[in-house]
């Protein structure tokens, strides 16, 4: 029994080597989140103090700091590893309540139809004329910054894609010869979405959970980044690279890399796995990539 | 056609509406009092506001009616053309708005004209040189250009040119009748920065939609006849993959008001996405909401636009 699951993952890399890249940055991610810890030789908020004193503002990377220091003395290390548990708290929380939530809403409004479906289509019609991170930076100025209320901001800014998305699947099962059949035969609704539609979305909420993770954690730093996202003192890649922009990135070029690279690795491995998934999964999608690009 | 242009300009209002709704509620999912929220300002201090300050705004913003009467004197306004006056600036919101509005504007036509002019060549050569290293090639960059964050290429950009070349995107903005070299200096790289992620984009639409024409048998008939593979691309293949190609833009020029505001702030462009970032700090909530209403419009009015030109462009819509 044990063997099925990794023969599964041995025969999804050789089909999609592209995926199980992205499968194996996604792994990293959650490995250094996870161990941050451990890891970490300082701590991400710490300005450290060396033997004489002085405080190693701008150090380049070297024996003692691997990614160097920021421009104030605090180990890049350690903040990109934290920065990790930042963007995965971030992103899981947003999926998990937001993928859920809306695949929930989508799924009643396709099923359901007439009152409420129309109701819901105006909603999804009207926010999808507001860009994604102006949903989130409006919601943000409400609800004022913290780490949590980025989570919120972040699910509200999923309403409109992921309602979409997932209608348009249940519609066209509800259609299928099964499905009209059970009907036929009197079965209550709840026993058709349970027995019938869910067994057949349940690909297309994998799909959707793995980009919109991606879409999460790049929403999450361009909202710190803009310093409307997380409080300063958080360590979030995003926040990272604000100072980058505001001309430190001159004389310390590392400490607006490596964040940056951290952000674009994750999103990257998050978008290929996705990729590799509907592919797999549910080929009908290709060449439609619902989310993970809305934000920018 | 005026049949089909009427029905879908006629949806247009509805969700309007629903904007406007939408836009209006945002005041009031202001956890606690909108009022004091706003005297507090962005650091939450709200240990110094009287009971008497908190009267007088509420009365000023009207925020002592019913709700619903809020709302209509509120739409009866900004359908006057009146969105309020800044809390912070105290001006009305839009003289604040109206210069920036058309730098933002600028910015996003010069990207989205930028993506368009890379994208359709290197997706219709990806195409038409289907699994080749070209192809591999320009699928691998879009990839990158996909997850690549807007901010991070905006900071990289000034960085390599900072240091490589000594040179930096001049500070201060001249709209384009003062000065149009110097508007184009300051323009140029935030349109590039945008543009790239768009452009990995609408390169891979191009590919899809283009490999989807070349399979279609009017192309094996203007090849049997003898035409030369150059015509059969660009005249009978090409024109025809361009339709998704210019839906997909449309809705790309959405999303490109939303990446303005990132790279607007980069490179200090004083447009409308700074003027956002500025309102949130000082939570100076009529201006975010007269900037949200906004966007919002632009985009339904492109919307429609795209719609209206599919179906002058291609008649079967029209019949849908």
């Amino acid at each position: 029994m044990l063997a099925a699951p990794w023969t599964t993952v041995v025969d999804f890399s050789r089909r999609k080597p592209l995926g199980a890249v992205g499968g194996f940055i996604v792994l990293a991610l959650v490995a250094t989140a996870l161990l941050a810890p451990v890891l970490s030789p300082y701590d991400p908020r710490q300005i450290i103090r060396e033997a004489d004193n002085r405080v190693p503002v701008h150090v380049a990377p070297g024996r003692s700091y691997p990614m160097g220091t920021d421009h104030v003395g605090r180990d890049m290390v350690s903040r990109i590893m934290y920065g990790a548990r930042i963007s995965l708290y971030v992103g899981l929380g947003a999926v998990l309540i937001g993928v859920t939530g809306w695949f929930v809403v989508g799924l009643v409004s396709a099923y359901a139809g007439r009152g409420v479906d129309l109701v819901v289509q105006r909603l999804v019609d009207a926010m999808q004329a507001v860009p994604g991170l102006i949903i989130v930076l409006a919601i943000m100025a409400v609800l004022g910054s913290s780490l949590n209320n980025v989570i919120i901001a972040i699910i509200i800014g999923m309403l409109a894609p992921v309602v979409r998305t997932v209608r348009s699947q249940v519609l066209s099962v509800k259609e299928m010869e099964y499905v009209v059949a059970a009907r036929a035969i009197g079965a209550p609704a709840a026993r058709i979405i349970a027995r019938h539609i869910l067994p057949n979305c349940l690909a297309i909420y994998l799909i959707l959970a793995t980009y919109y993770l991606g879409f999460a954690i790049i929403l999450e730093a361009s909202l710190s980044f803009l310093g409307v996202g997380v409080p300063p003192d958080v360590p979030s890649w995003g926040g990272m690279l604000t100072a980058a922009a505001q001309g430190h990135i001159t004389k310390a070029p590392w400490a607006g890399i490596f964040p940056g690279l951290a952000i674009f690795l994750v999103v990257l491995g998050f978008n290929l796995l996705g990729d590799a998934l509907r592919d797999v999964l549910e080929p009908r999608l290709r060449g439609a990539r619902p989310g993970a690009r809305d934000a920018r | 056609m005026g049949k089909y242009a009427l029905r879908r300009a006629l949806l247009f209002i509805p969700t309007l509406l629903v904007v406007t709704v939408l836009v209006f509620a945002l005041f009031w999912i202001v956890p606690g009092d909108p009022a004091l929220a706003i005297l507090a300002g962005g650091e939450g201090d709200t240990g110094s506001v009287t009971q008497e300050q908190l009267q007088q705004l509420r009365q000023r913003l009207g925020l002592d009616r019913p709700l619903h009467v809020q709302y209509a004197s509120w739409l009866a306004d900004v359908l006057r053309g009146d969105l309020g006056t800044s809390l912070w600036y105290k001006t009305p919101v839009w003289d604040q708005l109206r210069d920036r509005f058309l730098v933002t504007m600028e910015l996003a036509t010069m990207a989205i004209v930028l993506a368009v002019c890379a994208a359709v060549p290197l997706g219709v050569a990806s195409a038409v040189k289907q699994d080749t290293g070209l192809d591999y090639v320009s699928r691998i960059f879009s990839s990158i250009g996909i997850a690549l964050p807007t901010f991070w290429l905006g900071i990289l950009i000034v960085y390599a040119l900072a240091s490589f070349f000594d040179w930096l995107p001049p500070l201060g903005y001249a709209t384009v009748w003062d000065d149009p070299l110097l508007n184009l200096q300051q323009l140029v790289l935030p349109a590039l920065t945008l543009a790239f992620n768009d452009l990995a984009f609408t390169a891979r639409v191009t590919r899809s939609s283009m490999l989807e024409v070349m399979r279609e048998d009017y192309l094996r008939t203007a090849r049997a006849k003898g035409l030369g593979e150059l015509v059969v691309v660009a005249r009978h293949a090409l024109k025809n993959a361009l339709l998704p190609v210019l839906t997909v833009s449309g809705y790309q020029f959405a999303r490109l008001l939303g990446g303005v505001i990132i790279v607007e702030s980069i490179f200090v462009v004083p447009g409308m996405g700074t003027l956002l970032i500025d309102s949130i700090i000082h939570r100076d909530f009529i201006v975010l909401q007269a900037i949200v209403l906004l966007v919002a419009m632009v985009v339904l009015v492109i919307n429609l636009l795209v719609d209206l030109s599919y179906g002058v462009l291609d008649p079967r819509v029209r019949y849908q």
